[in-house]
Parts: structure tokens; C-alpha cells; sequence
């Protein structure tokens, strides 16, 4: 086997945005001084004149990019997770939200593995936030190969888009032929009988690797990647929960209001099922390196193995 | 327009806004009245706008950031012909498309959905950032209250603004003076107004709200203006129009009963007759 190659999901979004400013003049690019950290230094480079920093204006810079976004640009803001969710909510829900306006918020840095900066810039609360304003879009792309495809279908969909990215780099597991993206249409990664993972972002690879670690023990879990938890693929969702009748859901976030809560309100409703929600339980982060806190939060493939062990 | 005929105009749009918000039996007619001049000579006078194509391209772009004074907007744009004046008595009901605070995907001629204080600002710097980018000629009008300027984002928005030189913004602060609880300078002063918006590169007017030659003088000079931002600082009544809301915070954000609804229109009819014998 080769090296597995890992990139940050936020280096995807940057280089991204080039490809996109090279086809879309009406690209635009925003940024509160974070252009070096949420990579959009690249389409700054490529395209000085399409990039718009704000200065440390988080909420300015939403409203900027809602009154581009009436007259034809296509906006792109872009900052941390923190400050793009959690910060501007009020400005992304009446702002964009409300007029439906076709803004793109690439929010970097969301959630633990954001490592040493600690629980004041990790977010684990953006994709609860987001889910709620009608007519939002969220996608929490798993690797590099997503992260790209998922601003490329933001730009040509209209509409208010959330996108999760990550600070740390992750392995690109999607590099295959027959992978196609779908705003809204789940990924299946891995069939399987006995139970299903439903993960998303920086969690699936680690899904992954439990679904292995429980293969060895003689459990078939299915891994699925729901990579737009609004609108949710409610389909694909029903039918692996009818398949193993157990489900167990993985994020990088807390568990109230994530993925998990968007897969229970799918389940309690059509189809009850007993569900397992792994995530963050009711507590900050804290600062460390981003593999380390991934251990110390057991969302690693060997804590949800544990986790998913420890429930059957 | 003549401003004998800015100022029938104005008196039709205050009417309108004592129908609404007497229809309503809520709403906030103290700073829609003061605004109204404002609004008036905006929608008849200044910018390049066709009621009849309410979203063509290269129209001037006006927002309310003051959102709460949508009565005074929507009976403007219904004066100007962007729906039926009898529609202004649907406002804040069930059903309307004339909502408590602006709604751009609702109502015809809104250009920006507004009511959170202190971010309609920001989206209007957006929107003259967008005709710079594309090199278009279009201006973009926003309206604040010297209230909602407590707000920290409307200070991001003039710091952007007066930074990136966007000199086809103009800012309108309305200076009523009031805000629900009292007296601005009492609750949490922002003055001076004028002294902290030179600071940030604005190129600053004072005038007072209700005299049309200094109002048209006031567009013509930020016209003029490159490389800088406008701001104009006007001087208003909160009320202006109807006696016993001038300078009253109390009328910020209620609805007159019948009683006072028959004295205000009483009143409005009184001036618009004044006006229409004014050689």
C-alpha cells in the first residue's frame, strides 16, 4: 500500500475557489483577516481584485456579502467556523437566511482538531446553529476530494450554503472512480448487516476505521457518509436503519442539535430505531495537538470502536 | 419635482403611513414620519428607480436599515406606484405582502430586508461594492436612525466604507433625537456624530430633514464627492407632522386609536391644503 495522502478540507476549499474564479467572474471572495489561515490567500493571489478583506469584521463582512449577492456576485465568505456560525448567526439568519440570499460561507477551522488554539476557536455548535434557518444548505465534507465538490455544486446551486471545513489534514478517501457528489445524497462507503455509521466531516475516515476494527470481531457495520445534513438524505437514512435496525451516528460536534439530532428526527418519525449519538457530550474543547484531542474525545477509530463496542 | 410639490408629496406619504399603522393598531409611525421628507425626496426625486421594473439592473439601490420605519417606506413606494395605496391598510396582517419590517422577496421595490438594527448598512456597502466590481454607475441610499448607530456593526460598515473609498454610498442618519427609552443622549449618547464619521472618511452634511432645498443641495454635494463616502446627518422631528407624536418617544412604536388617528389625518389634510395654495 502507497502512503495514504492527507490534506486539510480548508486547503480543498482555497483551491477551489481559484478553479471556481477561473470559470465565474461573479466570484467573490471574503475574508476578516484570515485569508492566510482559511486559504483563500490563493484566490487573493489569483484574483486580487475579486477579494474582499474586511478587516476583523465578521458581521460586516456577512451583510457585505448579502448586498453583493443582490446584485448578481456570487459571495464566498469566508472565516472560522467560530466566527462565520457562531459569532454572525444573528447577521446569517436575517441578512442571507431570511432573503434566501445566494451567499457561500466556508467556515475553516470547525471543531476540535483545530488542536492548540483550544475550546475559544473551536466550534462545536455551527452545524446546530445553521440547520435551523430555513432554506440553509449544509455540507460537511469528509476529505479533499468532497471538500472541492462541494463548493463547485455550492456555486452552481442557488441558495444560502454552510460549508464545515477542518484545520488538520485528512486522508483523501474518496479518490475513486465511480465517487460522484450530490448535494443532498449520501455516500455509501462500506455495506453492511449488522449495524450502520452514519458520519460525516473529519469522522468518516475514522468510521471507517472502526467498521474494520469491528470486522475483525465478526461485526458487519455499514458506513455511510452523510455529507449534507440539510436537506438530508432521508432515503438512504431509512433504508440502512430498516437494514440493521442499529444506529450509531459520528461528528466532530456536539452531539445536541448535529448530525445526530438530524438522523434522530429522520428516525423518530419514520422509522424508531434505537440510535447512538457519538460526538461531543456537553463540553468545551480544549487545547492540544488535533490527533491527541481526537483520541481524548474518543473520535478516533479506535474511541468509537470502544464506544460502539461498549453499546452492543 | 418643485418643493411645493415634495411637500404634497410628503404630507400623501405621511397620510399613508397614520392609515397603515392606525390599520394595524401597531407599528412605528415616530420615526417613519420624521423620515418622511427623506424618503419622499429619495423616491421622486433622487434616485434612478421604475416602478414598473422594481428589479432592473441599473437601478439605484435604497436600504432601510432602519427597518422598523417600514411604514413610512411602503407608503412611499405605494405614492410612487409600486402597488396600490389601498393596499398600505393590509400592513403587518396575516397574509399581506406589506410585513412588520421590510421582506425583499415579499414586497415590490424593496430592495433589502431589514429590522435587526445595524446590519442594513453593511449590506449596502455591498451593494455599491458590487457596482464598483462591475463597473456599473448604479447608487446605493441607506437610511439609519441616530439610535440604531449604538449598533457596533453600523461602526464596521463606516470603517469599510470611508477604507475602500466607496463613494457611491450615501448614508442618511436620521436625527429625531429619540429612541424607545428617551432621549438618545440620555440612553447612550452617540454624539458627536458628525466629528466621529470625519474620522472615518466620510465627507459629512448637516442639514435639517425637513427643508428640501437643503436636502437636494445635500445629494447634489455627495454627488460630487470622489473618494469618499457621504454621510448626511439630518436634523428631524420624530412625529413631524402629527402634533401630539412630535418629539414624543412614546409615539416611537404604537398606534394611534380612532380618536387620534381622525386629529392626525385632520391635521395632514389641514397641511396638505396649506401646501396645494402655496404659489
Amino acid at each position: 500500500m502507497g502512503d495514504i495522502v492527507k490534506i486539510a478540507t480548508r486547503e480543498s476549499y482555497g483551491n477551489a475557489l481559484v478553479e471556481l474564479g477561473q470559470k465565474n467572474p461573479d466570484v467573490v471572495v471574503l475574508d476578516a483577516d484570515l485569508a492566510g489561515a482559511t486559504k483563500t490567500s490563493t484566490f487573493k493571489k489569483a484574483f486580487p481584485d475579486r477579494h474582499i478583506d474586511c478587516g476583523i469584521a465578521e458581521a460586516n463582512m456577512t451583510g457585505i456579502a448579502a448586498g453583493l449577492s443582490t446584485c448578481g456576485k456570487i459571495p464566498f465568505v469566508s472565516s472560522f467556523a467560530m466566527f462565520a456560525a457562531g459569532r454572525n448567526f444573528e447577521q446569517v439568519r436575517n441578512s442571507i437566511g431570511y432573503p434566501h440570499l445566494n451567499v457561500k460561507i466556508g467556515a475553516t477551522h470547525a471543531g476540535i482538531t483545530v488542536g492548540e488554539d483550544g475550546a475559544s476557536h473551536q466550534c462545536l455548535e455551527d452545524v446546530a446553529l445553521m440547520r435551523t434557518i430555513p432554506g440553509m444548505t449544509v455540507i460537511v465534507p469528509s476529505d479533499d476530494i468532497e471538500a472541492k465538490a462541494a463548493v463547485m455544486a455550492a456555486a452552481e446551486t442557488e441558495g444560502p450554503f454552510y460549508m464545515r471545513f477542518g484545520r488538520a489534514a485528512v486522508p483523501v478517501i474518496n479518490d475513486r472512480p465511480d465517487y460522484k457528489f450530490e448535494v443532498g445524497k449520501a455516500v455509501v462507503l462500506k455495506d453492511g448487516t449488522d449495524m450502520v455509521i452514519f458520519a460525516n466531516g473529519v469522522c468518516v475516515a475514522e468510521a471507517l476505521g472502526a467498521a474494520e476494527k469491528l470486522a475483525a470481531d465478526g461485526i458487519n457495520a455499514a458506513v455511510v457518509n452523510i455529507h449534507t445534513v440539510k436537506p438530508i438524505d432521508k432515503d438512504t437514512i431509512l433504508e440502512f436503519a430498516k437494514k440493521t435496525n442499529r444506529v450509531f451516528t459520528v461528528e466532530e460536534h456536539s452531539v445536541i442539535g448535529g448530525l445526530g439530532s438530524a438522523v434522530c428526527d429522520v428516525l423518530a418519525e419514520e422509522y424508531p430505531v434505537k440510535v447512538t449519538k457519538i460526538g461531543v457530550y456537553d463540553r468545551f474543547g480544549k487545547s492540544g495537538p488535533a490527533g491527541a484531542l481526537m483520541k481524548e474525545f474518543q473520535l478516533d477509530a479506535e474511541g468509537i470502536y470502544n464506544q460502539i463496542k461498549a453499546k452492543i | 419635482m418643485t418643493n411645493k410639490e415634495l411637500k404634497i408629496t410628503a404630507t400623501k406619504v405621511r397620510k399613508g403611513i397614520v392609515e397603515a399603522v392606525h390599520s394595524a393598531k401597531s407599528g412605528h409611525p415616530g420615526g417613519s414620519l420624521s423620515a418622511a421628507d427623506m424618503f419622499t425626496y429619495l423616491y421622486f426625486e433622487e434616485m434612478n428607480i421604475d416602478p414598473k421594473d422594481p428589479k432592473k439592473a441599473d437601478r439605484d439601490r435604497f436600504v432601510l436599515s432602519k427597518g422598523h420605519t417600514a411604514p413610512g417606506l411602503y407608503s412611499t413606494l405605494a405614492n410612487r406606484g409600486y402597488f396600490p395605496v389601498e393596499d398600505l391598510k393590509t400592513l403587518r396582517k396575516l397574509g399581506s405582502y406589506l410585513q412588520g419590517h421590510p421582506c425583499m422577496t415579499e414586497t415590490p421595490g424593496v430592495d433589502m430586508s431589514t429590522g435587526s438594527l445595524g446590519q442594513g448598512v453593511s449590506t449596502a456597502v455591498g451593494m455599491a461594492l458590487a457596482a464598483k466590481l462591475s463597473g456599473a454607475s448604479y447608487r446605493v441610499y441607506t437610511l439609519t436612525g441616530d439610535g440604531e448607530i449604538q449598533e457596533g456593526q453600523i461602526w464596521e460598515a463606516f470603517m469599510f466604507a470611508g477604507a475602500k473609498k466607496i463613494d457611491n454610498l450615501t448614508v442618511v442618519i436620521d436625527n429625531n433625537g429619540l429612541q424607545i427609552d428617551g432621549k438618545i443622549d440620555d440612553v447612550c449618547s452617540p454624539y458627536p456624530i458628525d466629528k466621529k464619521l470625519e474620522a472615518f472618511n466620510f465627507n459629512v452634511i448637516c442639514i435639517d430633514g425637513h427643508d428640501f432645498d437643503q436636502i437636494r443641495d445635500a445629494f447634489a454635494k455627495a454627488k460630487e464627492c470622489k473618494g469618499k463616502p457621504t454621510a448626511i446627518i439630518m436634523k428631524t422631528t420624530k412625529g413631524k407632522g402629527v402634533s401630539y407624536m412630535e418629539n414624543q418617544a412614546g409615539w416611537h412604536g404604537k398606534a394611534p386609536n380612532d380618536e387620534e388617528y381622525e386629529q392626525a389625518m385632520k391635521e395632514l389634510d389641514e397641511q396638505l391644503a396649506k401646501y396645494e395654495a402655496e404659489v
